[in-house]
């Protein structure tokens, strides 16, 4: 591989990279700061790509299909939380499990039901449909580049919301002990409510955003939850900086494991998460 | 009249009597229905080909007044959820518990095989209305066992040939599973045989849609076309990066028909101008094709394609078998005659069978245009599966 080659490598790792924090981002919320084992997460995902595929042909318009579907997200993760999950914080993982796993069944019956079991595309906007050459024969998507920038900005605004602001502040502190944020006078469960809410907002912006790139069809939710589990446990768990650096590391560990050894590709991210939980069995940025 | 005023009223009664009597016994002689197995993927990505298929195979029947070979049909439907693991149990609820005298089956290959091995074992006669693993008509070829979609073989083999003819050399990809290897395999001795090399052979594990890395080792090598074998979402995820990657302006793309068969929705127009071979195509000129085409829009209200095509046929191919032989399944030495020398009037062109039960049939090249995959040419005329390890 020459030097140019491996540089276009390096961008689709970090570029992989990123979309998979996007899509582990919401994970990271719900699974990494609240506990709760969220088979479902996948589910939101594709959720939220088929939102984009059904609003951007209703609108005509791909931006607002997302401007309409996050706040219909945002609404449909509050009333879960409210309906079933607010039931599951004092119970053990097996009850999550049983609970989120059934919703997935629940979505793709719904999904086949409304929307049929056929592949739909997505068309990115048109002023985002430009690729810039690289070299003679690729070139490469501007709205690839995009997603990866609205990462970068995402994983910001996390970090800050989580880190910086008063709402942060409680969600970690009611992360180590409900009852006690309890009794200091705050409401605990609009605090979880909204952060459950958040999380699946941010699963279905994720489908949103890959629509275009990945294509909407059935059972995608489940092809990224796997992966996004993994980028939540190998990064810390409650860590949003370690869940950005882990999808960085599993793109790395993807795209190269295909170009130096494809016969393994489909190993060679398991093999780095048993590698790093032997290392640090907490996970990289873990601070326990 | 009165009626008793009727001389031989005693003895129409008991004419009466003996017909009453008679037809039950006759009817079980003669007249049982025959019971036909469907076991198809009726739920989850599967469905829309296994209902297509069996849309077909009612469509024939219907036309034929509800019978196959002169037998009333019943029929009995399990669903395999595409799930090879669950296969040899859903071929014996069909086998064993519904005593079907026929199956046909299935859409996955993994199930088919599973299913040949059950038939296999009861002798039970079994027709693969899609499944495309070279096995079933190679290595576990057998007697009752028939297919009447395709071998992966034939539209691999017939592009490596078309490609041939133009490239080189080529570079290969597809998900690393046993359909996809075949696939590859065709095209590399079609296309070996006309003087191409294949540069490299890449594969990536199966469903994984990241493509990336692969598009960037095809820019680096530059080879003159690219073969792939993909279907579903990820064929139409592969075709739209592909294009906006740039590639498609300079590296022409070949696959099997899969590539853009139920995807040019999801493709938009990135999928224009792809050439694929299949054995069906859009606007094949055949009266039964015509025919065919009305018939299916008028019964069900949708557009047919190729797996219809393939449950129209397996009803067709029973449909000789059995009326040669009367109705009478058991003789079943003669049944399976009767279905090797047939020949099927296909919507798809008229085609007959290998010694392994494997269509002999042309290959079309098609190009995507609009929603449809037109017919360009023949690729390969009457192309038969070598049937590698199949001993009958």
């Amino acid at each position: 591989m020459d030097f140019y080659s491996f540089l276009i490598q390096v961008l689709n790792s970090i570029q992989y990279g990123l979309l998979l924090f996007l899509v582990a981002s919401g994970l990271t919320l719900v699974f990494g700061i609240m506990g709760i084992i969220n088979l479902a997460h996948g589910a939101f995902y594709m959720v939220g790509a088929y939102l984009a595929f059904g609003l951007t042909s209703l609108t005509g318009s791909f931006v607002l299909s997302i401007l309409l579907g996050i706040p219909l997200m945002l609404v449909i993760g509050a009333l879960l939380e409210w309906a079933l999950f607010s039931f599951l914080y004092e119970r053990d993982h097996l009850e999550q499990v049983l609970l989120t796993y059934g919703l997935i069944l629940i979505f793709e019956e719904l999904r086949s039901l409304i929307a049929g079991d056929d592949v739909h595309g997505v068309a990115a906007p048109g002023w985002l449909s430009a690729s810039i050459p690289l070299g003679d024969t690729m070139s490469y998507p501007v709205y690839r580049l995009v997603i990866s920038g609205a990462c970068i900005l995402l994983a910001a605004g996390l970090f800050f919301l989580i880190q910086k602001t008063r709402l942060g502040m409680l969600i970690r502190a009611g992360s180590h002990d409900r009852d006690m944020v309890q009794s200091l006078g705050f409401n605990i469960n609009l605090i979880y409510r909204t952060v459950f809410a958040l999380g699946v907002a941010l699963a279905a912006f994720a489908g949103m955003l890959a629509a275009p790139v990945s294509s909407v069809f059935p059972g995608m939710g489940g092809q990224v939850l796997i992966v996004s589990f993994v980028i939540v446990v190998i990064g810390g768990i409650g860590s949003v900086w370690g869940a950005l650096f882990a999808a960085l590391l599993v793109g790395f560990a993807d795209t190269f494991g295909k170009v130096f050894v494809p016969d393994f590709s489909g190993v060679i991210v398991y093999v780095l998460m048993a590698a790093v939980l032997l290392w640090r069995p907490e996970g990289i940025f873990s601070k326990k | 009249m009165k009626s008793h005023c009727f001389p031989g009223k005693k003895i129409v009664n008991h004419l009466v009597m003996a017909a009453l009597l008679a037809a039950p016994a006759l009817a079980a002689a003669q007249q049982a229905k025959l019971k036909v197995g469907l076991m198809m993927s009726y739920t989850g990505t599967f469905s829309g080909p296994s209902n297509a298929a069996t849309n077909g195979f009612k469509q024939f029947v219907n036309e034929n007044g509800g019978k196959l070979g002169g037998r009333e049909v019943e029929y009995f439907a399990v669903d395999d959820q595409a799930d090879p693991a669950k296969a040899t149990e859903n071929a014996n609820k069909l086998i064993k518990r519904d005593r079907v005298d026929v199956v046909v089956g299935a859409i996955h290959s993994g199930v088919a095989l599973a299913l040949a091995k059950v038939a296999r074992e009861t002798n039970t006669l079994m027709v693969v209305p899609n499944a495309a693993a070279d096995e079933l008509t190679g290595v576990l070829c057998a007697p009752n066992i028939f297919r009447v979609s395709f071998s992966s073989w034939q539209p691999a083999y017939a592009m490596g040939q078309h490609v041939g003819k133009k490239h080189k050399n080529a570079v290969t990809l597809t998900w690393k599973y046993a359909a996809g290897l075949q696939m590859v395999e065709g095209f590399k001795e079609g296309f070996e045989k006309k003087g191409g090399k294949v540069a490299k052979e890449m594969t990536l594990p199966f469903p994984n849609v990241e493509f990336q890395a692969f598009l960037t080792e095809i820019a680096s090598i530059k080879p003159e076309a690219v073969y792939v074998f993909f279907a579903g979402a990820g064929a139409a995820k592969f075709v739209r990066d592909y294009a906006a990657a740039g590639l498609n302006k300079s590296i022409p793309l070949y696959a099997p028909g899969f590539l853009t068969d139920g995807t040019l929705e999801a493709m938009g127009d990135a999928g224009q101008g792809l050439l694929t071979t299949l054995h069906y195509a859009d606007g094949i000129n055949n009266p039964k094709n015509a025919a065919f085409r009305l018939g299916y829009v008028k019964a069900y209200k949708a557009e047919p394609d190729v797996y219809a095509v393939q449950g129209y046929d397996a009803a067709q191919l029973l449909d000789a078998g059995i009326g040669a032989v009367k109705g009478d399944t058991a003789k079943r030495a003669d049944l399976v005659k009767a279905m090797e020398d047939a020949k099927i009037d296909s919507p798809r062109g008229a085609f007959t069978f290998t010694k392994a039960h494997n269509p002999i049939q042309d290959i079309y090249l098609r190009k995507v245009e609009g929603r449809e995959n037109r017919l360009v040419e023949v690729t390969s005329k009457a192309l038969a599966d070598p049937a590698r390890g199949c001993r009958m």
